[in-house]
Order: structure tokens, then C-alpha cells, then sequence
């Protein structure tokens, strides 16, 4: 009997292995997603996942084992609101990927973070839509040709990060899948924080994406994100020039500030203690 | 060969790790053998029951239980255990 | 504070009380009284005053009431608040029907319980904004993508508002679909005197749960729900699915399966559903059939042309989905011209259509003015 990972027990197993393409950065999300919830002895019927459409909507659903919500393209973080609104106990997590969370889902990221409402937000960003086989996303970088670019990508690209701070994130970081270690710890540290918490965790696509760059294999991509990150404090020394295709990497802000839900039970509590 | 001495006493910090791949899961991404920093693998013409070119544990006695491959593996196809010592 | 005891005191309080107010107020005193305790809305004409009432009153009972960034937010948190435990309700209008329709199929085809209020508006797009109108009877039926079945009942007055309120969150939980009240402007902002019921004469249909075995997408015709946070580690989805909520989109037959019964629930259950007034009298000539405002005009029309000798019968459809069609066959072989009210240019008259071989003449009336009583005797005794 071939031996399984410990941790496959958090995963519907009658759904493996995975569909991911080899070298997925997807993968090893829900490796590190797995460890994380481990390792902080979360029991996993107190979660909610909620994710969108996409290939990094495949990590929730079906794979890890959780109450699932899996809803439309680019509406996670509504449904979730909905779900956060009446249970606010249970632990409600959003992974999916940018154009999902970000493009079409854009609006809500923006509101749910504004608002800070205790969800935490995973956003795989792999600079394409993939799953529908290679088009451009508003996180591909300008002049990559994809199949609905094909003379190269006329955009600039988005940083998440820095919109997800912008609109009130208390909790936002940006990491690699090379930067597994770091990404666990955030990963805790952004699952038991009270708040909108946001992590942008830059993927490898070596099927969609990839072929676009002419970076076939995982490992290409992980070596670039190897060489090619720099930590967001060393990043605020440096000057602009240097940054240039850089991926600034860390954590950018943790901070505290009051929360939606409680935000809305308080004002309940203050009708009955007036009566 | 390095024989040692009556009075050696192995040093209880030292740890010793095994290395296993589960064929099942394993899709020959490469990653586990391009990113080991002490090279416990390296590729092969084996193929998996799925049909992948499997990587083969070269040397599972440097493993030191960084788990780099552990983590980094997008099929959770690597495991790594701590050996107990025999005292 | 218990919750439940809490809003038996507070409908304890408005029990028989009479109250002068708005279509869209006693929607949502209806809401209250059914056990609504999530709603979510944005602000459109002429249904904000249902998301202003409920802020104000459903803190009262310890529930919530919230504002989302669009319309698709509210019915995408409605059905989220759903599926963790919650009796969820949106309100809006057309432009904001519109935007909800995928949210809608996704309710449909994860058969959520749950209520949306679409008071109805002069269309298309932003047309007259603060102008009723009864644009939206085919989109109710037809707005979202794919086969599906779809329950949508219309109030003619303010107490029918709060009534068929209760009704739709009922028919929602015993047929675990998503319910539209198709209201309108004209109703909507409607003052008229209604009496607060006693809610313990109130029946309310109350969800049902899956035991331990049970699964939630298939099983029987309407299956059991779940409540997240119960440890069913349950899967929910709007792709095709098998009875376990699991996602199958390549296998034919459980795409077919799931869509039938889905459409089985509504269909098969049309006699227990729909619901109608008729006014019939013998040796009817004529027929007037109106639903929503226009039944009001329309009925004092028939009064007068009854009082001028006229045989003519009066149907008033309060269901609109499913579509009453025994009661307009019915009518159909008694009559030999049926005349169809509406605020449209004909979109009742064209399903009532399929179903008669009489003549089925539309009275349209567009522009954002109901009809009047003589206007519509003048159309009839043509």
C-alpha cells in the first residue's frame, strides 16, 4: 500500500490525485494551506471555504475538506459576507485566483476589505486566466502576448497588494510558491487574525502561462521568483530603478481596527441595553 | 570506513530522515530534484502507475529534514520522517 | 437574548395593530414576521424603503440588515447567510433584478431557499426611474440562463404585500427554491390601511434539515438542506453535481437528472403552488385576467360592466410562476375573448396565449400611469 501524506486526511481523498498540471503553483498552495491549518489545530468543521471559478478555486473545491461554497466567477468574497454575516464564529477563508478575486470579483475585494470584515482572502496570482486556456488577466504584465493579446499585452498589470491596502486590508502580504516557509507562517498568522486579512501569493503556471513566457517547468519559475524577490523592507531602501521586475515580497501591514461583524453586533447590543 | 571507537556516544541532536515518494501522486514535476539543497534526488526513466517519469531517491542519508520538498511538492507526493535513533 | 423570543415580543407588540402605510413597508413587516434574519440590499427606486425599514427594525429582533456595494453582493450574501443557517431576503427593482439574474440561477440550481422583491419599474434600463410598471414578468421567468423552473407571486395591495411576503418565504423553505414577489411601483408606494396579524395564526414553513445519511442534492424529489459549521463538511456548488453536491459536468445523465428533478420540484407540485381569484359568473361571454396594480382598475372595470348587463368573468392570477395554465385553459373554454390588463406591452397576454383558442386581446398601458377603471371598461366594450 503506497504511503500517503499525513495530511491528506484533510483533503477529500475519493478526489485525488489532483487535476493540477505538473508543477503547479496551485498544488503547492494547498500543500502549504494544509500544513498551515495543521499546524494551528483549527478542526476543519469550523471552516467555511469559499472560492469562485478557476484553477486555483480547485484547492477548496473539492479538495480541501471543509464546509465548501463554491459559487460564481468572481463573487467568493459576496457569498462569503453572507456566510461571515450569520456565523461569525466559523472560520470563513476565500482562496481563489486574481481575475477571480480581482478583476470580475474587483468591487467586492475592495468593499469587503473597506468594511474589514473577518475574512481571510488567499489571492493566487498566476498572470493569466488559465483554466479557460490562456487570456489575459489584469495581472499579466505588459507586452505579454496571450491568446486574446496576441500582439502583447497593451495593459500594465495590477499590484493586489497595494489595492487590497489601499481599501483597508488590516492584514496584507505578498509571497511566493518558492517561499513556502514564509508563506506558512503568514498563512497562520492571516487565518486566526480578526479582520480582512490578504495574502497574494504569486504562483507558477507552466502550462498557460508558461508557454506564453517560454517557461515550461515549475522549477523555471520558481528560480525566477528565487532570484528575483526582494523583502518589502529592503524594497523601501532601494530606489525605483532597481525595482524594476522585481517582486517585492513580505508583509506589508498588520494592523488592527474595529471589525464588520462586530461592528454590526454592536449596534444590536446598544438597542437592548437602551430598552 | 569510518568505524567508531567503544566509547562513542552518538550525538542525541544528530537526526536521521526517510525519504519517501508516494508514486500514486507524483507527476514528475521536477521541482523536489531542482530545489533539494542537499540533491536526495534525482530524475529517472522509472514511470509511475499514473504514467510519470518518477524522480529516484539518490541519497536519502543527506536529507536533513528541511522539508523544503515537502512543501514545495504540489501533489503532497514527498514525505519526510524522523527516524528514531536506536540508543 | 434569545432571538426567537425576542421577535415574538416584538410582533407580540404590532398584533393587531393598524397601521396606514407603503406596499413596501408591509413587505417588510412580512419579512419580520416570517423569520427573516439577514437582508442585504442596495438602494434603487422604488424599493429602498424595504431596506430603510428593515435597518431600523430588524436590529430589534438581533438580526441584520446591511448595505452591500451592488446588487449582485445583496443576493450573492442573502444566499451565503442561507447556507450558514439564515431566512435570507433581498429587495430591488429592475435594473437590480437584472444584475441578480446569475445569482439567481445559482440559487435555482443549488436549490437555496430564499426570497427576492423585485418592485417593478417603467424599463428597459433606467426608463423611468420612479415610475411603476410590470416590465419584468418574463424576465422573473426566463432572466437567468438555462432550464429551470421559478415561483413568482404579485400582491395587489399593502396587505397582500406583508401576506404574500410570509408566503414566499414559506413556499421557499417547502420547495427549496429561490421565490421572487413581483410587486410593483404602483403597490409599492401604495398607502393604504392594513392589519397586523397575530403571528401565532401565522403558519410558517420551517426548513429541513438532512440526518446524519441523507444527502442534500438528490435523494428525493425536494431534498433536506444543511447548515454549515455542523461538520458535514458539506459541498456546495452551482456547477452540475451529483447528489452529493460533488461536481460531475462530463457524465450526461447526472446533468439530466439533476436539472428534471430541480425542475420536478415546481413543476410536478403546480396544483399545491398556484393561486388564483376567480370571480366567474354563468354564461360568461368575456374575461378579464390582471395580476399586481392593474387587478384593481381591472376589477372595477368588470363591476361596471357587469352593472351595464355585460357577462364577463374576472380572474385575478396571484401566482405568476408557475404559470396558472388549467385555470386559463379553463377560462378559455367558457370564453370567446379574454382582455389582459397589464403595465407592458403584452407579456401575461402572450403566455395566456399558448394556452386558449379564443381571442386574447392585451390592454397596454405604458408610460408610468396605471390604468384607470373607465379607460379599461372603454377597452373592454370595444
Amino acid at each position: 500500500m503506497n504511503k500517503k501524506h499525513p495530511l491528506v486526511k484533510y483533503l477529500r481523498e475519493e478526489m485525488l490525485p489532483t487535476v493540477f498540471c505538473p508543477g503547479c503553483g496551485g498544488g503547492t498552495v494547498l500543500n502549504v494551506y494544509a500544513h498551515a491549518i495543521n499546524e494551528l489545530g483549527i478542526d476543519p468543521a469550523t471552516i467555511v471555504s469559499v472560492t469562485g471559478i478557476g484553477c486555483s478555486s480547485w484547492i477548496p473545491s473539492p479538495y480541501y475538506k471543509t464546509d465548501t461554497l463554491h459559487v460564481l466567477h468572481g463573487r467568493a468574497i459576496a457569498f462569503a459576507t453572507g456566510v461571515k454575516i450569520k456565523k461569525p464564529d466559523l472560520k470563513v477563508i476565500v482562496i481563489a485566483g486574481d481575475g477571480d478575486i480581482a478583476a470580475i470579483g474587483g468591487n467586492h475585494l475592495i468593499h469587503a476589505a473597506r468594511r474589514n470584515i473577518d475574512l481571510t482572502v488567499f489571492l493566487i496570482n498566476n498572470s493569466i486566466y488559465a483554466m479557460t486556456g490562456g487570456q489575459v488577466a489584469p495581472s499579466t504584465p505588459q507586452g505579454v502576448p496571450t491568446t486574446t493579446t496576441p500582439y502583447g499585452n497593451p495593459e500594465p498589470n495590477f499590484d493586489f497588494t497595494q489595492l487590497a491596502i489601499a481599501a483597508g486590508a488590516c492584514y496584507a502580504a505578498r509571497w511566493t510558491t518558492y517561499h513556502v516557509f514564509h508563506l506558512l507562517k503568514s498563512m497562520k498568522k492571516a487565518i486566526i487574525k480578526k479582520g480582512f486579512s490578504f495574502i497574494e501569493i504569486i504562483s507558477q503556471c507552466p502550462v498557460s502561462y508558461g508557454k506564453m513566457v517560454g517557461m515550461r517547468t515549475a522549477s523555471d519559475f520558481l528560480r525566477l521568483y528565487k532570484e528575483t524577490s526582494v523583502n518589502v523592507k529592503k524594497a523601501a531602501l532601494m530606489k525605483e530603478e532597481e525595482l524594476e521586475n522585481k517582486i517585492i515580497i513580505g508583509e506589508f501591514v498588520d494592523k488592527e481596527r474595529e471589525e464588520f461583524t462586530e461592528a454590526l453586533r454592536n449596534i444590536n447590543k446598544r438597542l437592548f441595553i437602551n430598552k | 570506513m569510518i568505524i567508531p571507537s567503544k566509547d562513542f556516544k552518538p550525538d542525541k541532536k544528530a537526526k536521521f530522515f526517510e525519504v519517501t515518494i508516494d508514486e500514486d501522486f507524483c507527476k514528475g514535476c521536477g521541482i523536489c530534484t531542482d530545489f533539494c539543497p542537499k540533491s536526495v534526488f534525482e530524475s529517472s526513466n522509472k514511470i509511475n502507475p499514473r504514467g510519470y517519469y518518477q524522480p529516484r531517491i539518490k541519497q536519502e542519508g543527506e536529507c536533513t529534514g528541511c522539508k523544503l520538498c515537502e512543501l514545495l511538492c504540489p501533489e503532497l507526493a514527498i514525505i519526510i520522517t524522523e527516524k528514531k535513533i536506536h540508543e | 437574548m434569545n432571538n426567537s423570543s425576542l421577535r415574538q415580543k416584538y410582533l407580540k407588540k404590532l398584533s393587531g395593530k393598524t397601521l396606514f402605510t407603503q406596499g413596501d413597508a408591509a413587505c417588510a413587516y412580512g419579512a419580520i414576521y416570517a423569520g427573516c434574519d439577514f437582508f442585504a440590499g442596495y438602494p434603487i427606486t422604488p424599493a429602498s424603503e424595504i431596506a430603510e425599514l428593515l435597518s431600523l427594525e430588524l436590529p430589534k429582533v438581533d438580526a441584520y440588515c446591511v448595505q452591500m456595494e451592488d446588487e449582485i453582493a445583496s443576493i450573492a450574501s442573502v444566499i451565503g447567510a442561507v447556507w450558514a443557517g439564515g431566512k435570507a431576503m433581498t429587495a430591488t427593482s429592475g435594473p437590480g433584478f437584472s444584475l441578480m439574474q446569475e445569482c439567481i440561477g445559482y440559487a435555482v440550481m443549488t436549490e437555496t431557499p430564499c426570497v427576492i422583491i423585485d418592485v417593478q419599474r417603467s424599463g428597459p434600463s433606467t426608463g423611468q426611474a420612479t415610475k411603476p410598471a410590470q416590465g419584468d414578468i418574463m424576465q422573473a421567468r426566463w432572466g437567468t440562463h438555462g432550464d429551470h423552473e421559478i415561483i413568482a407571486i404579485a400582491p395587489n395591495s399593502v396587505q397582500e404585500c406583508l401576506s404574500l411576503t410570509i408566503e414566499c418565504f414559506n413556499l421557499s423553505e417547502e420547495y427549496r427554491t429561490p421565490v421572487i414577489l413581483l410587486t410593483d411601483g404602483e403597490i409599492g408606494h401604495l398607502r393604504e390601511k392594513i392589519v397586523m396579524p397575530d403571528p401565532n395564526d401565522i403558519k410558517l414553513t420551517h426548513r429541513r434539515y438532512a440526518r446524519k445519511s441523507e444527502v442534500i442534492f438528490g435523494g428525493r424529489l425536494i431534498p433536506p438542506m444543511i447548515e454549515y459549521g455542523k461538520g458535514t463538511f458539506s459541498h456546495v456548488t452551482g456547477s452540475t453535481h451529483k447528489e452529493s453536491g460533488m461536481r460531475d459536468v462530463q457524465t450526461q445523465s447526472v446533468h439530466e437528472k439533476l436539472i428534471t428533478r430541480i425542475y420536478a420540484k415546481i413543476d410536478k407540485n403546480r396544483e399545491k403552488i398556484i393561486r388564483v381569484e376567480k370571480d366567474f359568473i354563468p354564461d360568461a361571454e368575456y374575461a378579464v385576467v390582471a395580476y399586481g396594480a392593474t387587478s384593481r382598475p381591472a376589477k372595477g372595470a368588470v363591476i361596471k360592466a357587469r352593472k351595464a348587463k355585460k357577462k364577463i368573468d374576472f380572474l385575478r392570477l396571484i401566482t405568476i410562476w408557475p404559470f396558472p395554465r388549467n385555470e386559463i385553459r379553463e377560462l378559455g373554454n367558457r370564453v370567446k375573448k379574454i382582455f389582459v390588463p397589464e403595465m407592458n406591452l403584452g407579456q401575461i397576454s402572450r403566455e395566456i396565449e399558448r394556452f386558449v383558442h379564443c381571442e386574447v386581446v392585451p390592454i397596454s398601458k405604458i408610460g408610468g400611469i396605471a390604468h384607470s377603471i373607465d379607460e379599461t371598461y372603454e377597452a373592454i366594450n370595444e
